[in-house]
């Protein structure tokens, strides 16, 4: 199994609720909290699993708002992994999701470093790294009615731009969605082989140059006059 | 990249003391050590272990959860840093018995040398493999990283040689001109990493967002105040700055040095001159380690609006 995420960024319209849901789901996780610092001063600070970024993508007047949902990429290349020196980080053989055993990380940052997606923050309370879990403790939770076995980010999209399956199933949706979409990967050239695929925005719809019978076209002037 | 006080301390003291090993060990191996009496060789290695353990002491104090460091020596297999911890150990037993060696005059007193050299030599590699492996960060990921902090440890090292010999009295002119070639060597080093370092490549805004057809703005970052993120890698220096800061390190560095070792070499300049060289390299090394992070721009930035690294 390759499990991973597919991001639409057609339809992302950047409103944060996968990042909110997922800090209310992992603080209570197997990863312990997400520790805050100064939540209600001036400068709040924390670490965060999902972070969204919003892009100009083009020059006016052809730009396009494009919102970038950021987490973890579950890379099969994961130099997070291989950096470690303590054996903390580490990347399942059976589903390749890519975790950090809290009790043996000793906070050198190094795989925040190795990581070019950002996707590893620093807890200021435990001194220790936290990360995506992909919900590791939902999707193979067998008390939740099945349709609920699925990362918290994904339950809660609003715009339903996110999708969470299994890459390595040719007939599962997020491979159907990568094929259909000619879903990418995010800085490719580094090597990584991240495992979540981004959806690119579709093409705009080529707008039909309207036929003007001439009774509309005296109606339109007469309008353009009395407006004036 | 933040440069964090304890990595810069950690990086340049430890460096000079696997240095001074280096130069001790080789002497012995080459004979330039033969007149030295007993105590001037073994406050040499003292030296060089008391530089290496700050070095390494200092190291621990950029852990945010220092009680899981002793796990550090289990990834040997795929962590550079991995790697340096367990070098950085093994170390200390076979200077120890170096150091037995030379006080007790053993005859298997140049295996131990030439162990300690490679030890020595070892740990600086994997040092800098700590860096230069990285592939998110251009300017650490090139051979010459390694290169450089090998070229550091011997300079470093080799004048700090010089300078507690010449305190016994017996400054060696001809290791002076060795050292004083390394320096010239890692000056040179240095500016070609600078002149690489100058040319854009690598990855861009847009192989990050995959928007590679059209040009891409950040319009929001996501988050209202710094993150731990922004901390760690958004560090930014004013560009001219950084250009000023580069021209100081080359003159404390390399130039200042330089000009006492050959004031010394001359025979005009007191020997005691050594040692204001190898404090002046210090501190320009301290500088030049600083530099190596402040410049260093990590491929998290162009999520963060940079249009390049």
């Amino acid at each position: 199994m390759k499990l991973g995420l597919v991001v639409d960024l057609d339809t992302c319209v950047g409103c944060h609720a996968c990042a909110t849901a997922c800090k209310q789901w992992n603080t209570s996780g197997t990863i312990g909290p997400l520790s805050d610092e100064r939540p209600h001063g001036k400068d709040p600070s924390g670490s965060w699993l999902n972070r969204i970024h919003s892009y100009e993508v083009g020059d006016s007047p052809h730009s396009k708002t494009v919102n970038i949902p950021m987490s973890c990429m579950h890379c099969e290349t994961a130099d997070c992994v291989t950096v470690c020196p303590t054996g903390a980080s580490y990347k399942r053989e059976e589903d390749g999701i890519v975790l950090i055993d809290q009790d043996k990380c000793m906070g050198c940052n190094l795989c925040s470093w190795a990581c070019p997606y950002g996707a590893r923050e620093l807890d200021p309370d435990s001194g220790t790294m936290k990360k995506c879990t992909l919900c590791v403790d939902r999707i193979y939770d067998e008390q939740l009615p099945e349709a609920e076995r699925q990362p918290a980010c994904v339950l809660t999209c609003p715009t339903s731009s996110r999708v969470f399956g299994d890459f390595d199933d040719p007939d599962s949706q997020v491979s159907k969605l990568t094929r259909e979409r000619a879903g990418q990967q995010l800085m490719p050239e580094l090597g990584y082989n991240p495992v979540n695929t981004y959806l690119p925005p579709r093409n705009p719809k080529q707008q039909d140059s309207i036929a003007v019978s001439p009774m509309q076209g005296v109606r339109q002037l007469v309008n353009r006059i009395i407006n004036r | 990249m933040h440069p964090a006080f304890s990595v810069l301390i950690f990086t340049v003291t430890s460096g000079a003391g696997y240095g001074l090993l280096a130069w001790l060990g080789a002497g012995q191996l080459l004979g330039y050590t033969q007149g030295f009496i007993v105590a001037q060789q073994l406050s040499l290695g003292i030296v060089a272990m008391v530089l290496i353990s700050i070095g390494l002491a200092s190291s621990t104090m950029h852990l945010a959860n220092p009680k899981n460091a002793w796990r550090s020596f289990s990834r040997f297999r795929t962590s550079w840093l991995s790697r340096e911890a367990v070098f950085a150990i093994l170390l200390y037993p076979v200077a120890a018995l170096y150091a037995a060696a030379i006080f007790l005059q053993w005859p298997s007193i140049n295996l131990l040398a030439g162990l300690s050299i490679i030890l020595a030599l070892v740990t600086l590699f994997t040092t800098s493999m700590i860096y230069a492996s990285l592939k998110t960060i251009r300017q650490w990921n090139t051979p010459m990283v390694p290169a450089l902090f090998m070229a550091y440890a011997l300079i470093s090292g080799g004048s700090l040689f010089l300078a507690v010999n010449s305190f016994f009295g017996a400054l060696n002119y001809q290791l002076l001109a060795v050292v004083i070639g390394l320096v010239l060597i890692t000056l040179a080093l240095k500016l070609v990493y600078f002149f690489w370092q100058g040319k854009p490549q690598g990855a861009t805004i847009q192989t990050a967002t995959g928007f590679s057809q059209a040009s891409v703005r950040l319009l929001d970052a996501g988050h209202s105040a710094p993150t731990f993120l922004n901390r760690e890698f958004g560090y930014q220096v004013a560009a001219d700055l950084l250009l000023r800061l580069r021209i100081v390190m080359t003159l404390v560095t390399f130039i200042v040095p330089l000009g006492l070792f050959y004031w010394v070499f001359d025979g005009a300049g007191r020997t005691e001159l050594l040692a204001v060289a190898w404090f002046t390299m210090m501190a320009g090394l301290l500088l030049e380690r600083w530099l190596f992070f402040a410049e260093a721009r990590h491929v998290v930035r162009l999520y963060q609006g940079e249009q390049r690294t």
